[in-house]
């Protein structure tokens, strides 16, 4: 009792803010070994499935038919980990969250930041921050190694488009962190969260082939994860959209996400 | 101070909390108390900013819960269901949620220490026992020194020792002046740690009073009486409003006179008397007579009805 007495009055007393709640959200983020393990999984992904797909390249290279060959590109092929970073990245986006609800702890959260969206705000810089910086890391790395074991077929950073298509890798993957936080908000529930990230990530395009081919067109290239290859891809598909309009779609797509989330976030009981 | 005015919760059809308007006060603890399902739970959620009331309103220290610019410098508070990731260490967990207060690391350590977690602070929170968990959540309700505290169900899954240092701990952060509003099953505990009682059932105030008047207005004054002489005192004693039942042979339930009156009967026709007590309802026979109507969910025993326990309050409900 003592303990409490003695400190009653001189306790200064400091008030919630935004920095401060984004603070509280990085403690929490690394202080769960599942973010360090799920964050190394999506490195390894992106540097060691370049390197590896990069090595394939150049030691079956005398195997590709033409027109493989004529699809191929160095860039390309030195950062098509991203596909499996982008799972790892998805899952821990939507855990961050529903980690939360799943144990009860979104209750002590909220009850030290009752307006709510601090909480929200604080997730979404925290894990999009943490993704982008380390994302940007690993794509120039995957990049730089990818190349020097492509050998004769690699390239530069100065070839058309490769400095963009590197920096695409982050900015991609950041945006794929948000909307999984948004979706995580609005489903709260593990299980569920994973799998509506997915199912509009990577199933969404192929269900959507099965459309009338005259839909095809207004549907196909405005889906997330179509929407959003251009910024990380150096030879686009014809009928998508161009590379930015592409990424502004994907981003509309995250904030779409995370607005609702806040939006049920300050309306549901918790 | 923790006041709420006509705080209603429905969830969907049910309606768990009804019109609820009471006021804590500080300097005292307050219990709360209610059978399973009267809604207490809910009715602090709605205190803590985490339902929203369908009706009505309920404020802290004048204010609603999500306008405060520093909640846990107001209110701490427990919740009935673990609210900790079970991943995380309990340092960790009370180091999150002090940061955004700007709550210094010693104040995490120290409040870690008042409620005996060090040696285990590094672990896993999940592989808590009930009793370590609900010493965190006591450690977080304490984290901001707050005026105002509200648990829900403290002592759930304590040790005897356990039960103790809560009650200790309750009956100290009330005499340094705070607001400390408990909600427990356990009447018998209740009387020893609260002095002031809101009793609901089914969602709706049942009473608002201290535990000293609630004992008193729901015990029936039965007065216990052995005498070897039992049958004729028996007929002796009886008029319009006694009511005299009989166990054993020597013994008398006499309820509509006082000790005094039995006694002055029992000299006045030179019987002898071998115990003349009078019987004073525990605070758990008061609370189950007073919720009697509103418990919603009852246990049978192997089949009987379980609520045939209380047997000197059994006269008045007949
Ligand atoms: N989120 C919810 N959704 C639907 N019904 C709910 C919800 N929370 C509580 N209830 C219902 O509201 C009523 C009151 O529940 P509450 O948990 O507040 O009671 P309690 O007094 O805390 O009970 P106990 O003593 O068992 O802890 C119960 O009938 C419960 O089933
Ligand atoms: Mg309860």
């Amino acid at each position: 009792m003592s303990t409490l007495a003695a400190t009653t009055s001189r306790r200064p007393q400091q008030r919630v803010t935004s920095l401060r709640a984004a603070k509280s959200e990085w403690i929490k983020l690394v202080s769960l070994r599942s973010s360090w393990i799920t964050f190394a999984a999506s490195v390894v992904a992106v540097i060691g499935l370049g390197v590896l797909i990069s090595y394939f390249t150049n030691s079956h290279w005398s195997e590709m038919r033409p027109e493989e060959r004529l699809r191929f590109d160095p860039v390309d092929r030195s950062l098509a980990g991203i596909n499996l970073a982008q799972l790892a990245i998805g899952v821990l986006g939507v855990l961050v969250v529903t980690g939360e609800y799943s144990t009860g702890m979104i209750r002590s959260s909220l009850m030290s930041v009752p307006r709510r969206l601090p909480v929200l705000a604080g997730k979404a810089v925290v894990f999009a921050g943490s993704t982008f910086v380390l994302m940007l890391g690993s794509a120039f790395v995957a990049f730089l190694l990818g190349q020097q074991v492509l050998g004769t077929h690699g390239t530069t950073l100065d070839a058309p488009h490769a400095l963009r298509a590197v920096i695409g890798v982050p900015l991609y993957l950041t945006v794929v962190a948000l909307f999984a936080v948004g979706i995580g908000f609005i489903v709260r529930n593990t299980a569920g969260g994973i799998a509506t990230l997915f199912g509009l990530l990577l199933v969404a395009p192929g269900l959507g082939q099965l459309l009338p081919t005259s839909w095809q067109p207004h549907v196909l290239p405005y889906l997330p994860s179509n929407a959003g290859a251009g910024v990380y891809s150096v030879r686009t598909d014809p009928g998508m959209l161009s590379t930015w309009s592409g990424f502004a779609v994907l981003c509309a797509w995250a904030v779409a996400a995370l607005l609702v989330g806040a939006f049920l976030l300050r309306r549901r009981d918790a | 101070m923790i006041e709420a005015r006509g705080l209603t919760k429905q969830y969907g059809d049910k309606v768990a909390v009804d019109g609820l308007s009471f006021t804590v006060r500080p300097g005292v603890v307050t219990g709360f108390l209610g059978p399973n399902g009267a809604g207490k739970s809910t009715t602090m959620r709605m205190i803590l900013g985490l339902d929203r009331p369908s009706a009505g309103s309920v404020t802290v220290n004048g204010r609603h819960y999500a306008e405060l610019s520093a909640p846990l410098h107001e209110v701490g508070a427990l919740l009935e269901a673990r609210a900790v990731h079970t991943s995380r260490s309990a340092y960790n967990h009370l180091r999150a949620l002090a940061a955004t207060h700007g709550i210094s690391r010693r104040r995490v350590d120290e409040v870690i220490d008042l409620v005996g977690l060090t040696d285990v602070a590094r672990k896993r929170a999940g592989g808590f026992s009930l009793g370590m968990g609900q010493r965190l959540g006591i450690a977080t309700a304490l984290l901001g020194d707050p005026p105002t505290v509200v648990l829900d169900e403290p002592v759930n899954g304590l040790d005897p020792e356990g039960i103790r240092w809560v009650r200790d701990l309750l009956k100290g952060l009330a005499a340094e002046g705070r607001t400390v509003f408990v909600s427990s099953h356990l009447m018998s505990e209740m009387a020893l740690t609260a002095e002031h009682v809101i009793v609901v059932g089914r969602g709706r105030l049942i009473a608002d009073t201290s535990v000293e008047e609630i004992i008193r207005e729901a015990s029936v004054n039965a007065v216990l009486v052995r005498s070897p002489d039992a049958a004729q005192l028996r007929a002796a004693l009886a008029g319009p409003d006694v009511t005299v039942s009989s166990t054993e042979a020597d013994v008398l339930q006499v309820t509509g006179l006082s000790a005094a009156q039995i006694g002055d009967t029992a000299r006045g026709l030179d019987i002898a008397l071998h115990e003349l007590t009078p019987q004073r309802a525990s605070l758990e026979e008061a609370f189950m007579t007073m919720t009697r109507d509103d418990v919603e969910y009852h246990g049978h025993l192997a089949g009987e009805a379980a609520d045939t326990d209380a047997p000197a309050l059994e006269g008045q409900g007949a």
